[in-house]
């Protein structure tokens, strides 16, 4: 039999919650733990019983980029930026944009996939979205060698502001990623149409991201409404620190990232405010 | 004493009507119809009121101010039919859902044994998923890593702790689970049913798992409608009926109140007519009950006691070659038997060819049948070859409570879905 360790216990007061229910980010922190766990389970089962396991990581932005290569680059002829050559002026935008899509769809669904979990137990459950979410770095990661590759391929370097740049870069696709996913998620939970409606969200989100263009083809009057897009801000943001373009950082780039970080402020408080009612109407 | 547990006229409101309503699309009209809708429902979904905005949203109290206190170190128990509000308080004291109205305050981790393998993955192992399912429930992973050894002892399966659980029975699978759930320790433990889990010696072990919590002065929430497991664990009981509290004893005296009273609009399915498909013309289902012995209508019958099944239906043509009659399960889902009315030949005769009219058709089910737990009747009424009228599989459930059946000296569960009193004879041949 085991010893219980005696300590004075934590009182919690359950009550209806009224008003605008705060964050409490504080109970989120209490449960990392769950969040890294959940991390590795969706790691760790993702590729099971495929054939071609984490390949599957690498081969959907490989074909992606040859299919844009041969449609966009040799039949439209698009003009990249400095002539960088086509194939990677589209990896360096599908790298991002892949993890982007990824996350989305897989984090809509985490509640409603998750729903024994929801219904049956007490657990913040921010932490859902947020290991879907996460998870997707490590695909990312994966395709990141295949970046190298190419780089080394076409004899590119990057610049050095990389080093600091692409992790920011990364973070601010996560930032997206993960406000859009909260709403998204939440909504999902009383109505069933985000399953119907993301792949359509995420196709026509790709025409307004410069992934098979270059946002350079937008003309000038309209580059500050275009940035509106937070993931035209983490493409160029990509570019420029892989491949120099001049896309770095700018009024553009503050607009995206402001907007990311509004669409991650609202969701977290919609998702909060919602999360009450997940048991009840899943 | 401290209070380990203070509940204060806690209620809780859900929304039935509009959200329960399915998606039923039988014809192309219908699909039809629903499409061009769409814009008054996205209206109303926006203004919020509700998914389908069809019907109005009507509402019911599944807790309706409860108030109690629970001292540390008690194991209470809490009884009920179903739809009592048994599993809302649960889920509110678990932080699961909240409270419409009234608070609680708790002294202490609460763990739940609601959620026996919530979390479990198929694709990984038993190891892996003991670390993720001690996650879920709230286990550090140092806390988890010192208690695996006791965790997959207890769960009797340590060699296939490496195997993906897909590969496991699903006794397996429940040990496991259970195994994970009962080394938890909370200072309030959370057990809904959990005896319906595995085998019986399993349920052995886990009541034996329950007696040490309770023993080491943890405070614990029983649900069950196993009346003599509930004599077993607990010393004091909660009733609810229609979300309120309307007892509170010593257990004895809670138990033999509830399995004597006030349970009559239980033990009843009533079948409105919209609930009964079209395709059922002309038979209608109008109820089926359960009566004891007096006659009154019971959720919870005595295994020591005949009981009455009734089925009450309308016909609204003459049928001929009509059989009415009901199949029994164990919750489990093994079939007990199934019986017809006019099983009979000569009962056949008379009543195989009915004119229109209402009909009642009333069996016994004689004392010393039933073994302890919860019993799913099913329905059925058929032309043999040709055409099944009504049929549904699960149209009422009730429990069995076993005091006084053969055998209960013993404080052990039996297995089959039947316990019935034989006549042994015992001869000394030396």
């Amino acid at each position: 039999m085991t010893e219980i360790v005696k300590h004075e216990p934590t009182t919690i007061y359950i009550k209806p919650s009224t008003g605008f229910a705060a964050l409490n980010l504080k109970d989120l922190w209490t449960y990392r733990e769950l969040v890294y766990f959940m991390i590795w389970r969706d790691v760790k089962v993702r590729y099971k019983q495929t054939m071609l396991g984490a390949a599957w990581a690498i081969i959907q932005p490989v074909l992606t980029m040859i299919v844009f290569t041969f449609l966009f680059g040799r039949i439209a002829k698009l003009p990249t930026d400095n002539n960088i050559p086509y194939p990677i002026f589209s990896y360096a935008a599908l790298l991002p944009w892949g993890m982007f899509v990824g996350a989305l769809n897989q984090a809509s669904r985490s509640l409603t996939s998750n729903q024994n979990m929801v219904t049956k137990i007490y657990f913040p459950r921010l932490v859902l979205p947020l290991a879907s979410i996460l998870s997707g770095l490590v695909d990312f990661v994966i395709a990141f060698v295949i970046l190298i590759g190419l780089m080394i391929y076409y004899g590119l370097t990057p610049s050095p502001n990389a080093i600091w740049a692409l992790p920011l870069f990364l973070l601010l696709t996560v930032v997206t990623a993960l406000g859009v996913a909260l709403w998204l998620s939440a909504i999902n939970v009383q109505y069933r149409d985000v399953n119907y409606a993301l792949p359509f969200l995420t196709q026509f989100w790709l025409f307004i991201t410069p992934v098979a263009y270059s946002s350079n083809l937008i003309s000038e009057k309209w580059q500050l409404v275009y940035s509106l897009n937070p993931m035209a801000g983490v493409v160029n943001g990509f570019r420029w620190a892989l491949l120099g373009t001049n896309t770095g950082p700018g009024p553009e780039m503050a607009v995206s990232v402001l907007i990311s970080v509004v669409i991650l402020i609202g969701g977290l408080f919609y998702f909060r405010n919602m999360e009450k009612t997940f048991a009840d109407t899943i | 004493m401290t209070i380990a547990i203070s509940v204060n006229n806690l209620s809780k409101r859900y929304k039935i009507g509009a959200a329960q309503q399915k998606f039923q699309y039988n014809m192309f009209r219908d699909v039809l119809m629903d499409t061009l809708m769409t814009p008054v429902r996205v209206y109303r979904a926006l203004r919020g009121q509700g998914m389908r905005g069809t019907t109005a949203t009507s509402t019911i109290w599944a807790l309706k101010d409860i108030s109690f206190d629970l001292e540390e170190g008690k194991v209470l128990g809490i009884v009920g039919r179903n739809g009592a509000g048994k599993s809302t308080l649960l889920k509110i004291l678990s932080r699961i859902t909240e409270p419409t109205e009234g608070t609680v305050t708790v002294r202490g981790r609460v763990g739940s044994l609601l959620e026996v393998g919530t979390g479990f993955h198929p694709e990984l192992t038993g190891r892996e998923n003991i670390y993720m399912n001690g996650a879920i429930l709230g286990m550090k992973r140092a806390e988890i890593d010192r208690k695996f050894d006791e965790i997959v002892e207890f769960s009797e399966v340590a060699q296939f702790i490496d195997t993906p659980v897909k590969r496991y029975s699903s006794g397996m699978y429940l040990r496991l689970a259970f195994a994970v759930a009962a080394h938890l320790e909370p200072e309030i433990l959370v057990v809904d049913e959990v005896l319906a889990v595995g085998d019986a010696d399993f349920q052995k072990k886990c009541l034996g798992k329950m007696g040490d919590v309770a023993q080491q002065g943890r405070t614990v929430l029983f649900v069950s409608h196993n009346m003599s497991a509930i004599l077993r664990l607990t010393q004091e009981a909660i009733v609810l009926k229609k979300g309120q509290l309307i007892k509170r004893a010593p257990t004895p005296e809670a138990v033999d109140f509830y399995l004597s009273s006030g349970q009559a609009e239980s033990g009843q399915r009533i079948w409105e007519a919209e609930e009964v498909p079209a395709a059922s013309q002309p038979f209608r289902p109008l109820a089926i009950r359960i009566k004891d012995r007096s006659g009154n209508v019971v959720d919870t019958i005595r295994s020591t006691e005949p009981l009455t099944v009734e089925w009450e239906y309308q016909l609204d043509a003459p049928i001929t070659a009509l059989r009415v009659g009901i199949y029994l399960s164990t919750m489990r889902g093994e079939y007990v038997f199934t019986s017809f009315d006019t099983d009979d030949a000569r009962q056949y005769e008379q009543f195989g060819a009915r004119a229109a009219g209402r009909y009642i058709s009333r069996c016994e089910i004689p004392a010393d049948f039933f073994n302890e737990g919860r019993y799913a009747l099913g329905v059925n009424a058929s032309s043999f070859g040709v055409k099944r009228y009504f049929m549904d599989e699960n149209a009422l459930s009730f429990n069995v409570d076993i005091s006084g059946a053969p055998g209960t000296q013993w404080p052990e569960p039996r297995v089959g879905p039947v316990r019935p009193r034989l006549d042994w004879k015992i001869e000394k041949i030396d």
